[in-house]
């Protein structure tokens, strides 16, 4: 019995071992137990509230991903893209267009894989072009933008009706139908929709946090920040940067490929603004303001966001759904100035600072005044 | 704007003549969209995404003024004023504090940029009413061409960038400027107030973004809101394709790029023209990673080192 039990906690501790580094906060007991607390709430929380609430907690989840894959690659391995949107976006055009043409479950699903691919190749090549070309910080940033904005331009003129894969019709601004995800084979599908995709959205975005939890505290992780941290010298030790980027940068087109996917298919449509500068601006204000060293900071502040901007669009008091934008932009604007890494490090911070004076407290009475120094 | 006849169009000389309009309409347009960026960029490393926004401020101080009456030059010099101001106001309050910190003050200014289009919203509604393009155009042939777009303005771009050498390379402030961005620290020691020097060029690029707004304002159609970012792709596709070098840089990026833009523009429409731009662009990149005029530096550098 007691065998059992050891075995038990020896397999959750190698567990944290991998889950916990110097990459990530919350490396702690408590923090685990808050982490299942917050899931079991989450899980429960379709039960407590209406039906609206829970669908649009949906879209935040989707947009999610999109905060975690700009997190990783900005984060961690200091590329900051300006563009995962197009990412996002190409891949949710690409279910559409795979689903409308094949709409039984098997071809959603085939949709769902494609689609994914589609956007993961697309950030290989732009990133093939831009870290084997020697492209660097800032004119990474720009090319990403530009990239998302020439595909806004693309696809707002494809309203005609020469503009069609197949059975779909890109339809430029007026937009595209997008089916819902389903599982299952042939014509017999269970249809993803309402609550069932908020647990599946649910249940991606926790897989998927707990994954990158892993593999940024991995070797693989350790090189990524030291890239970030010093390029040149990581290059010295042997170290392929460019190779490195590539990877980072793939993997952070497949995060937001799949956040398109749920995100095209929650609201079954997607239009060109997914690729426009204001759209192109969300990924970057849920990562700054909450920390983009921080993945749990970048989920956290974008259901936040989101749900404020929610909150807004039918305008609280005074203020009408048109100050969401100004709001958002001061706030981007107000942490980038007064808070640079964000809301989770910021706190993290503080209490490290908190903590350390409590126990310098406790030695300082046996301690002389200068030993401190 | 050009209005390209029915296809198919054979090379004749009005429609030799119309490719040359369209070649000088892009190469003004560029230019003047690039070289408020590419100061403030190639001076002091800032990327102010900001930057459609500032030429905003340009397009609607002068079509505001020009509303209430006062003549289109002094609209103009109202437009470049506002925008001058107002970009040392954003230089004090935001830029200064990300010297430093590049990627965090392109951050900033999208931040700043996502506030001031949707204020100009909120404040003007969402559109003013467009300026007629002054100065006619010239009709040979088939086609027809704004002479104001496509004499005018190239004239004035070409003006502006002769101006910009002039004052960096041959004024005491432009020496000044120059040292300030090389080596700041022996700048402060040589008794140069390298903080008055920022705000100074900052300002000049603010002034410049200014000036394309008020130029442009009576040749955009309808003014609306979002109509920075008609400005914002060909300026950074020229910044990153110029390179280093502020006003070679842009020089060249801007004859490279508007060839391809006005060949593809008058043989398929705008849109290739755009497409083609930004194609250009990226294989750029690939191969001459530090834009142009990196390229020549290092294969100056590299002959010297031969000799």
């Amino acid at each position: 019995m007691s065998d059992s039990v050891d075995a038990e906690a020896s397999v959750l501790d190698r567990l944290r071992g991998r889950l916990e580094g110097p990459n990530t906060y919350g490396n702690s007991l408590t923090f685990w137990v808050g982490f299942v607390v917050v899931i079991g709430l989450l899980a429960a929380y379709p039960q407590t509230t209406d039906p609206y609430t829970v669908i649009q907690t949906s879209r935040y989840f989707a947009l999610a991903f999109l905060a975690l894959s700009l997190s990783f690659i900005w984060g961690y391995a200091g590329v900051l893209s300006f563009g995962q949107v197009a990412f996002f976006g190409v891949a949710a055009y690409t279910f559409g267009i795979i689903g409308l043409n094949f709409s039984s479950a098997t071809g959603i699903m085939a949709g769902v894989v494609g689609a994914v691919l589609v956007g993961t190749a697309v950030a290989a090549v732009v990133g093939y072009f831009m870290f084997y070309g020697g492209v660097r910080d800032t004119y990474v940033t720009i090319m990403t933008l530009v990239i998302a904005l020439v595909l806004n331009t693309f696809m707002a003129q494809t309203a005609g009706s020469e503009w069609a894969v197949g059975a779909a019709q890109l339809g430029g601004f007026n937009g595209m139908d997008i089916p819902s995800l389903t599982l299952g084979i042939g014509q017999t599908g269970f249809e993803l929709e309402r609550a069932a995709l908020y647990y599946a959205l649910l249940g991606a975005l926790v897989v998927t946090y707990l994954g990158l939890r892993v593999l940024v505290n991995s070797s693989f992780g350790l090189t990524m920040v030291a890239i970030r941290e010093d390029e040149a010298r990581t290059k010295t030790f042997g170290y392929d940067v460019p190779f490195i980027k590539l990877v980072v940068f793939t993997i952070g087109g497949a995060l937001a490929a799949v956040g398109g996917v749920f995100y095209g298919s929650w609201g079954n449509y997607i239009d060109p603004t997914v690729f426009g500068i204001a759209f192109a601006a969300l990924p970057v204000v849920w990562v700054s303001v909450g920390g983009r060293e921080s993945l749990l900071g970048a989920l956290g502040a974008t259901v936040l966001i989101e749900r404020m901007r929610t909150e807004l669009s039918s305008g609280i008091g005074p203020i009408g759904s048109e100050w969401a934008l100004v709001i958002v932009g001061g706030l981007l604007l107000g942490v980038i100035l007064f808070m640079p890494a964000g809301v989770v490090p910021t706190v993290d911070d503080l209490i490290t600072q908190l903590r350390s004076r409590r126990t310098e407290r406790g030695q300082s009475t046996n301690t002389p005044e200068e030993a401190v120094e | 704007m050009i209005d390209a006849a029915a296809t198919p169009l054979q090379l004749s000389a009005p429609s030799l003549g119309a490719l040359l309009f369209q070649f000088l309409n892009s190469f003004g347009f560029i230019i003047l969209a690039t070289v408020g960026l590419a100061i403030i960029f190639g001076m002091m490393g800032v990327i102010n995404l900001a930057h459609g926004e500032f030429i905003l401020i340009g397009v609607y101080g002068t079509a505001l003024t020009y509303h209430a009456g006062i003549p289109l030059p002094l609209a103009m010099v109202a437009g470049v004023v506002v925008t001058t101001i107002f970009g040392v106001i954003v230089e004090r309050t935001v830029v200064r504090h990300l010297y430093d910190r590049l990627l965090d003050s392109m951050v900033a200014t999208w931040g700043l940029a996502l506030v001031i289009s949707q204020l100009l919203l909120i404040v003007f509604g969402s559109s003013l009413d467009s300026i007629s393009t002054p100065m006619g155009s010239v009709s040979y042939g088939p086609f027809s061409s704004s002479i104001y777009r496509s004499i005018f303005l190239p004239i004035v771009a070409v003006a502006v960038l002769g101006g910009l050498y002039v004052l960096f390379t041959r004024t005491e402030f432009g020496v000044k400027a120059r040292a300030t961005i090389k080596d700041p620290e022996t700048a402060r020691a040589m008794g140069v107030d390298t903080d008055r020097m920022y705000v100074s060029t900052f300002a000049i690029g603010s002034a410049l973004a200014g000036l394309t707004g008020a130029l442009y304002a009576p040749a955009l159609g309808s003014i609306t809101p979002n109509r920075g970012s008609t400005f914002l792709v060909e300026a950074f596709v020229a910044v990153v394709v110029g390179g280093p070098s502020v006003i070679v840089g842009t020089l060249s990026a801007s004859a490279v790029l508007s060839v391809f833009n006005a060949t593809g523009s008058f043989f398929f429409g705008t849109f290739i023209g755009q497409m083609l731009l930004l194609l250009v662009a990226i294989v750029a990149l690939r191969l001459l990673p530090d834009g142009i005029t990196g390229y020549v530096k290092d294969w100056q550098q590299r002959r010297r080192a031969e000799q």
